[in-house]
């Protein structure tokens, strides 16, 4: 067993927090750079260009990209040799999240109750997904979720029969009802399969790759491409605004299903697509 | 583009009518922070029939949750929140004197209608650039609701503040008129 202090990963994840709450992925920067070239709308111009300012600022004062830092989401891999030494893994990363939110300046947005909404003062708790993997690592991908887009998101289980097109048609009418709230140009992450909760988790770990990056599969990489294609047909544009660039990249994750069923989620990210991970 | 039209607040039916779809602005003045829960509460009173904290005549309400300010600096990134979560509380606003609101996304009819009504204006700031934003907010006083943390109402004193109007007093709608010029799919 190859043990990890408790420290070690609250400090960890501490970091994390904040980092990626203040430094855009640079892939993700480049996008939005690119898309300031390409956008023929002057108002989405505009907002492209406070948008790069904004992340520019941001980057250089180590202050918040926005200020929804999000709900913290934590996919955590632990190896199987791996143990904990001091404490538990959970309340590790669980520390280290309010740790970062408090020592960081970051928004705490969490509410202890959904329906008696008092805001629990630290962020947390997280939403946290395990997986046991073999190995002796840990593995700790952190991004913080904002409200705005997550709103956005549906999770639907169409009928096997309505297939690719199906699948297609009702991405793309998700991003069309949602307009300019979920802050566009967006990133889009499909869950297609598995059952309700998975095609959920799914779409939200298809937000983790990076811009630019094609699903492994040719079938699903096109996919991707067509989806991509048609939101940017729907004119919402920048802060929908108006213009050609509503999306910048459409990631797609699957996963084995039942016979009858075909679930699907769309999880929609804002242009402040923010994700860090490392490696105990 | 067009320039910058630079306006004052408190707002007046002057100023608020010489406001069209697009301009982008750039606000000086007070501006009061409010969003779900504070216009909740503000909800209740009215409901009540007491008095609003603030007085909220000509005034602008901004959508926002700030991020809590680093030491030296007067507040944290402090960018717009979804406004058509506030639709249902905005009209009645607006019948009270409230001038103008600034949020992002689209609003609902129902405050369309109230723009043109009680001539009022919905301004956009950009989403996600809470860091830029920041920039332009010179001082922050507590008004009420503490309790709420990142939703209590504060007055903010701006200084060139930028915005687009999305909505103006005239009935223009920027999400629809823009969308359809840039839009391929039927």
């Amino acid at each position: 067993m190859r043990e990890i202090p408790f420290e070690d990963i609250v400090e960890a994840v501490r970091e994390m927090a904040i980092v990626s709450n203040s430094i855009l992925p640079p892939e993700m920067y480049d996008a939005l750079k690119k898309a300031y070239e390409e956008e023929e709308s002057p108002v989405g111009k505009e907002v492209l260009s406070q948008i790069l300012r904004n992340d520019e600022i941001a980057r250089e004062e180590m202050m918040p990209i926005c200020q929804d830092t999000g709900i913290a989401v934590l996919f955590v891999e632990v190896g199987e040799e791996v143990r904990v030494k001091g404490g538990s893994l959970k309340e590790a990363l669980t520390e280290g999240v309010r740790r970062g939110y408090i020592e960081g300046y970051l928004r705490k947005s969490v509410v202890k109750d959904p329906l008696r909404r008092v805001n629990t003062g630290d962020n947390t708790p997280a939403i946290i997904h395990f997986d046991i993997v073999p190995g002796d690592r840990l593995k700790i991908r952190f991004a913080p979720k904002g409200g705005g887009s997550e709103n956005m998101s549906v999770a639907r289980l169409v009928a096997p029969a309505d297939g690719r097109e199906g699948i297609i048609d009702f991405v793309v009418d998700t991003v069309d009802k949602a307009g300019g709230n979920p802050c566009p140009p967006i990133v889009i992450g499909v869950g297609i399969g598995g059952n309700f909760e998975m095609s959920a988790i799914i779409a939200k770990k298809a937000l983790l790759r990076k811009i630019g990056e094609r699903h492994p599969d040719p079938y699903y990489a096109e996919m991707e491409e067509e989806i991509l294609r048609r939101v940017n047909e729907l004119g919402i544009g920048p802060m929908g605004l108006g213009g050609r660039i509503t999306a910048l990249d459409v990631h797609i994750e699957t996963y084995p299903c039942h016979i009858a069923s075909l679930p699907v989620a769309v999880n929609i990210q804002c242009h402040a697509n923010r994700h860090v991970e490392k490696e105990l | 583009m067009s320039d910058y039209k630079r306006i004052k607040t408190p707002l007046t039916d002057e100023v608020v009518l010489d406001l069209r779809v697009g301009d982008r602005v750039l606000i000086t003045g007070y501006l009061y922070t409010a969003r779900d829960s504070a216009h909740k509460r503000l909800f209740e009173l009215i409901e009540k029939g007491e008095p609003l904290p603030i007085d909220i005549k000509g005034q602008i309400i901004y959508y926002v949750g700030p991020a809590p300010a680093k030491p030296g600096h007067v507040i944290g990134s402090a960018g717009p929140t979804t406004s058509y979560r506030m639709d249902k509380y905005t009209p009645k606003l607006h019948e009270l004197g409230l001038k103008g609101t600034i949020g992002k996304g689209q609003r609902g009819p129902e405050v369309r209608e109230a723009l043109k009504k009680y001539k009022a204006v919905y301004f956009v700031a950009v989403g996600g650039a809470g860091a830029l934003l920041a920039r332009s907010i010179k001082s922050v006083e507590p008004v009420a609701y503490e309790d709420l943390g990142p939703e209590s109402i504060k007055r903010l004193y701006v200084e060139e503040f930028p915005v687009i109007v999305a909505n103006d007093a005239h009935g223009g709608d920027i999400f629809e008129e823009e969308k359809k010029k840039y839009r391929i799919a039927k």
